[in-house]
């Protein structure tokens, strides 16, 4: 049953016990991103330390989301992947998690790279739900330029 | 509950509605969806389906009298420009109007836009003309609307408002899904400064059917325009414009059985010939000259460019399809339908119906929640049964905002949806709780009303 393959176990897991859930200090930006279709919003703050630009160290994503199971364990799960990481590496993972999610199903993910992510491959199939599963994952994207662009201007 | 019909056949007012029938009309409705499932479409208040006559008069009407509407003298003008103006003028019967009251516009959006926006082109500068100063806003002024109404009758009002800089005030929603018309603070929302009152004449989300004379009263004690917006009446009810008594009215055809790219905006005769014009060019004018133009009467001021031709006549087509039904029967059937979701789905633990919870001043909408189950992931449940229903915030976020709920459930009926398929939806709910695995623990898993 295609439902199954959407929600996986690990996706299940992920929702009921999300991983870093909750905003923290310190973070140099805060976004907050919905999605205008459904309503379902997202707060993501990001602390970065160490070198600039993709060389910056993701300290910390923390986040509180309101939403779909999709949203929140892709928020969950994001947490995992990119939290202590270059931002360059974390730019690499969100760009595969990305692709296969946006790739209707025609993307064979690179399990190296997305882990637990690649539950999520079974969202490809259903359109309406990738904007869910991207939601967290982008505001982290514009929580990290934000914060870059704050610190050298 | 006592007046639901054991299967397809409808009783109203002597006229019997054969469900199965009907649905013969709607190619759509025998396809399959996910895996072989078939279709229970539970989404008509974002789109109705169209039956084949409605496809039909739109294929006829391009394979034999396809032209521009009102220009050119030659043998297919002369017949397309008869089927455009025949169109309208059933249109205006439908909803108890005059020919000329009825002005074609691409949906119901654009039609509350153009009033907006003749509004705003008569606040401008030295206005447009004499005529058009009645439509004149400016600080000082209110534009009062409703909680409840779709992003359509909000946003443009909110836009007026930020253009003229007149003041938008409105009524709230009540925990039962009412206007509250009656506190103290609604009492003066409607007041000396009001110049429009814009409001649902069903609420998309919460099926609410507001009391229309009375805010009709109010607003005509102190002279303000009122904007109905019909999108969710007309397709559904017997709706009389003129006993109404409204000012503008706005409705979709894509809503009531016909093709999309057309809707139409009612405004009492009077008015539409003060109102300045929205969108300018060809068609809509009496003279032109390097110098400046002048404008055509209504509706063609209103009507600028060719228009969409067989969207009209497909329009026309689905009109005459309801009357042909009858839309007291269409009503009492959907009314039907209505009370025994209501009843089925309060009596799943975890459901909460938004909105009134009886089909007293209500139509055929219903909106729900369910514990501990975001509504994307039931839907995902129910589509996979092949149970189409819209989620979200169905384009009213301020009233789900006031009902404290992020999205909400919504399955909407039309004329072609069987008790069969209710059912179908209640089932279909259950098996999205088991699947989540949130049905409350006093409850037995299976069985019972599924």
């Amino acid at each position: 049953m295609k439902l199954d393959s959407m929600y996986q176990e690990i996706i299940l897991d992920h929702y009921r016990n999300p991983h870093g859930r909750g905003l923290r200090d310190p973070f140099e930006a805060e976004v907050h991103h919905v999605n205008p279709t459904c309503g379902d919003e997202v707060t993501v703050r990001v602390h970065l330390t160490g070198g600039e630009g993709l060389d910056a160290k993701v300290e910390d994503l923390s986040y509180d989301a309101l939403g779909c199971s999709i949203s929140q364990a892709a928020t969950s799960v994001a947490h995992d992947l990119l939290v202590g990481h270059t931002v360059g590496e974390a730019f690499e993972t969100l760009e595969a998690y990305q692709t296969m999610v946006q790739g209707r199903g025609k993307v064979e993910p690179d399990e190296d790279v997305l882990d637990d992510a690649v539950a999520f491959a079974g969202v490809a199939a259903y359109p309406a739900r990738v904007k869910c599963a991207l939601l967290g994952w982008l505001a982290f994207k514009d929580a990290v330029a934000q914060a870059q662009a704050g610190g050298t201007s | 509950m006592t007046a639901i019909a054991p299967t397809a056949g409808t009783s109203a007012g002597g006229a019997t509605l054969d469900v199965a029938k009907i649905r013969e009309d709607f190619p759509i409705l025998s396809r399959t969806v996910r895996d072989g499932k078939p279709l229970v479409y539970l989404d008509s208040g974002a789109t109705s389906q169209r039956p084949r006559q409605v496809l039909d008069a739109e294929r006829t009407f391009l394979e034999t009298s396809n032209a521009a509407v009102h220009r050119g003298a030659h043998a297919l003008a002369e017949e397309a420009t008869d089927a455009y103006e025949s169109a309208r003028e059933r249109i205006a019967a439908f909803v108890g109007a005059d020919i000329h009251e009825v002005v074609f516009t691409k949906n119901a959006t654009e039609a509350i836009n153009l009033v907006a926006y003749g509004m705003s082109n008569a606040s401008v500068g030295d206005g447009v003309d004499q005529a058009a100063e009645r439509f004149r806003l400016g600080p000082g002024d209110e534009v009062v609307t409703t909680e409840m109404e779709h992003h359509a009758n909000l946003v443009p009002w909110q836009e007026l408002c930020r253009r003229t800089g007149a003041t938008l005030r409105w009524f709230s929603v009540t925990p039962d899904g009412r206007l509250d018309l009656d506190s103290d603070e609604a009492r003066s929302v409607i007041n000396e400064r009001t110049r429009v009152v814009a409001f649902t004449h069903q609420s998309n989300v919460l099926g609410t059917v507001p009391p229309v004379e009375e805010l009709v009263r109010r607003a005509r004690a102190v002279g303000a325009y009122t904007v109905l917006d019909a999108c969710q009446s007309v397709p559904h009810a017997p709706v009389d414009l003129h006993a109404l008594g409204v000012d503008f009215a706005a409705f979709s055809g894509h809503k009531m059985l016909g093709p999309s790219g057309i809707g139409v905006l009612y405004g009492r005769a009077e008015l539409l010939e003060a109102l300045p014009p929205f969108l300018t060019g060809g068609s809509m004018i009496e003279l032109v000259r390097m110098e400046g133009s002048t404008y055509a009467p209504p509706p063609a001021r209103f009507e600028a460019g060719v228009p969409m031709t067989s969207q009209a006549i497909g329009l026309g087509a689905a009109v005459d399809y309801l009357s042909a039904i009858g839309m007291d029967t269409v009503k009492a059937h959907e009314n039907e339908l209505t009370g025994a979701a209501l009843v089925k789905l309060q009596d799943l633990p975890g459901v909460s119906i938004v909105g009134p919870r009886t089909t007293e001043a209500r139509g055929g909408a219903v909106a729900f929640t369910i514990e501990g189950l975001h509504p994307h992931d039931a839907s995902q449940v129910l589509d996979d049964s092949g149970i189409a229903v819209r989620v979200g915030h169905h384009c009213a976020w301020p009233l789900h905002r006031a009902f404290g709920v992020q999205a909400s459930i919504r399955a909407s009926f039309h004329v072609y949806n069987s008790m069969e398929e209710v059912d179908a939806l209640v089932a279909g709910v259950r098996r999205a709780q088991e699947f989540f695995g949130v049905l409350p623990p006093s409850e037995p898993l299976r069985g019972g009303s599924a």
